[in-house]
């Protein structure tokens, strides 16, 4: 069998230790130019990151830069989606995930609350007439009490 | 496989009786834009239009291919194939996946085709022995794949070749293309054709172009080859994470030298990146996991048209010395839309160029791209 020769005192980082590639530096840059318009205008941002050429590392390097917040969320509709504030306040992690929770799309989102979180026009529409159907409900079936 | 007669239900009412929430929906739309290369901005703008939409009717036709675009296909995460059949395009006919056989099968298709004149898709994956050709290289149920598919987009309304081989010949089209085969849009002269190429395609682009379709109810803007440009207008090479490498002239020169293990740019090992426009580098493969120069290995340039008869997968990139890529693409661009003597000038002197190929340095590709 042919032995297989071996290089000794290489420089090359081991596999699990990402190198730099530069690719997450520009987004901080993009979302600092959000928040002074959120700041300036009320104008919110998303940034998907799912379409950005990331390389090995570059994802966990941005987040790491971010930092955690105090805020997390979850969504649960067509499998969970799930909302961490970073440690810069109005700037969120989005990870949207299908049932087998495999990543759909991961956005950034620069915004004092993430569109998810907040109830949809149609739905706050319909708010009074759901609790209105309730109350009625609870009238003739009140809740017995203890 | 049952057939869907024009469903009357839009998209959003069929989603609600899923007991799909708002916010489930805004997740899909968010989902969606992502899926079409689209900028988050168009979220609500992709919620009002799919909220409206009605499901296309989709025939599926398979010629001289491996499945693997199919494979690709039933691959995809987002949005999973059930999702894309029960609730997003309704899927009539596909040899690979439905359950008819036989006559009842292609009655499936007759029935569709009847039941949506004129409004139906077309997908094909695979090339087609062309009307000159021996008709007994691929068959359907005793009829040539050329009949099927002149038969089967008479009344569609656009045609989808799905993969390199329906898109531009692929494998069976190399040289030297024992079964004449050829592509769609050789064939299909008076109907719009997308190309949606790749060996496969990236499952996402193909769930893409038809969500554009069913979001704004045409199709996507395309590229000189006919290919969505929101998918295929950068090259691999732009997109790529180590292109900063290439501009540092960092190069790996083997694969297993201290520049392959620092991951530098793989020009040197074959990568075609320069000349290949795709979406790998973002869309990524494997549930977004990697793609093959994050995983070592240099692009094979699979989207782009006779890649087999390129040269070797691992010889440098080479441009041909008396033609430009300018040159190669106004070629391919006359050849579709003035045809006859003028296509065949044209081609001659770009095989005249591809002949007297030479390998370049870094500088000079630099300056021609």
């Amino acid at each position: 069998m042919d032995q297989f020769s071996v290089t000794l005192g290489s420089k090359a980082p081991c596999a699990g230790k990402p190198q730099d590639h530069g690719h997450a530096l520009p987004i901080l840059h993009e979302i600092r130019h959000a928040l002074e318009r959120l700041i300036a205008t009320g104008e919110e941002t998303r940034i998907d990151l799912n379409a950005m050429p990331f390389g090995p590392g570059d994802l966990d390097r941005l987040r790491a830069w971010l930092g955690t917040g105090e805020v997390q969320a979850s969504v649960s509709a067509m499998g969970l989606t799930l909302i961490q504030e970073t440690a810069i306040p109005g700037v969120w992690l989005v990870d949207y995930q299908n049932a087998d929770a495999q990543r759909l799309t991961l956005h950034l989102e620069i915004a004092p609350v993430p569109e998810i979180l907040r109830p949809q026009a149609q739905d706050l529409a319909e708010a009074i007439a759901t609790l209105d159907a309730r109350l009625e409900e609870g009238q003739s079936n009140p809740p017995r009490s203890s | 496989m049952p057939v869907r007669k024009n469903p009357d239900k839009t998209l959003g009412e069929s989603l609600r009786d899923h007991g799909l929430s708002r916010r489930g929906f805004l997740k899909f739309c968010a989902a969606t834009a992502s899926m079409m290369a689209l900028p988050p901005s168009l979220v609500p703008a992709i919620a009002a239009a799919l909220d409206a939409a009605r499901r296309p009717s989709v025939i599926w036709l398979s010629f001289q291919e491996c499945t693997g675009c199919t494979e690709s296909l039933t691959r995809s995460h987002a949005p999973t194939l059930e999702d894309l059949i029960l609730n997003i395009i309704s899927l009539d006919y596909h040899h690979t996946l439905q359950a008819a056989a036989g006559e009842a099968a292609e009655e499936a298709r007759f029935q569709a085709m009847e039941a949506n004149k004129g409004d139906y898709l077309v997908i094909v994956d695979g090339s087609i022995p062309g009307p000159d050709s021996n008709p007994g290289f691929s068959t359907v149920a005793g009829h040539s794949n050329y009949d099927i598919l002149m038969e089967t987009v008479e009344h569609a309304a656009a045609v989808i070749a799905v993969g390199t081989c329906a898109a531009f010949g692929g494998l069976p089209q190399a040289n030297p293309n024992p079964t004449g085969a050829r592509s769609v849009m050789d064939l299909v002269k008076d109907k719009p054709v997308i190309n949606v190429s790749g060996c496969p395609p990236i499952p996402m682009v193909i769930t893409g172009v038809l969500a554009h379709y069913l979001t704004f109810g045409r199709l996507p803007e395309l590229d000189a080859y006919r290919r969505p440009l929101a998918f295929y207008g950068q090259s691999i090479h732009d997109r790529c994470y180590r292109r900063p490498f290439y501009d540092r002239g960092l190069f790996a020169e083997s694969f297993d030298d201290e520049g392959a293990k620092l991951g530098w740019c793989l020009y040197r090992l074959g990568c075609k990146g320069p000349s290949t426009y795709n979406a790998c580098a973002t869309m990524k493969w494997n549930d977004g996991t990697s793609w093959p120069i994050e995983s070592g290995h240099p692009c094979l340039g699979c989207s782009e048209p006779s890649f087999w008869d390129a040269g070797g997968f691992y010889e440098p990139l080479s441009v041909p010395l008396t033609a430009t890529s300018g040159d190669l693409l106004k070629t391919a661009t006359v050849g579709a839309v003035v045809g006859g003597g003028v296509a065949m000038l044209a081609k001659k002197r770009a095989k005249d160029a591809v002949a007297n190929r030479q390998p370049v340095t870094v500088e000079e590709l630099e300056d021609r791209l």
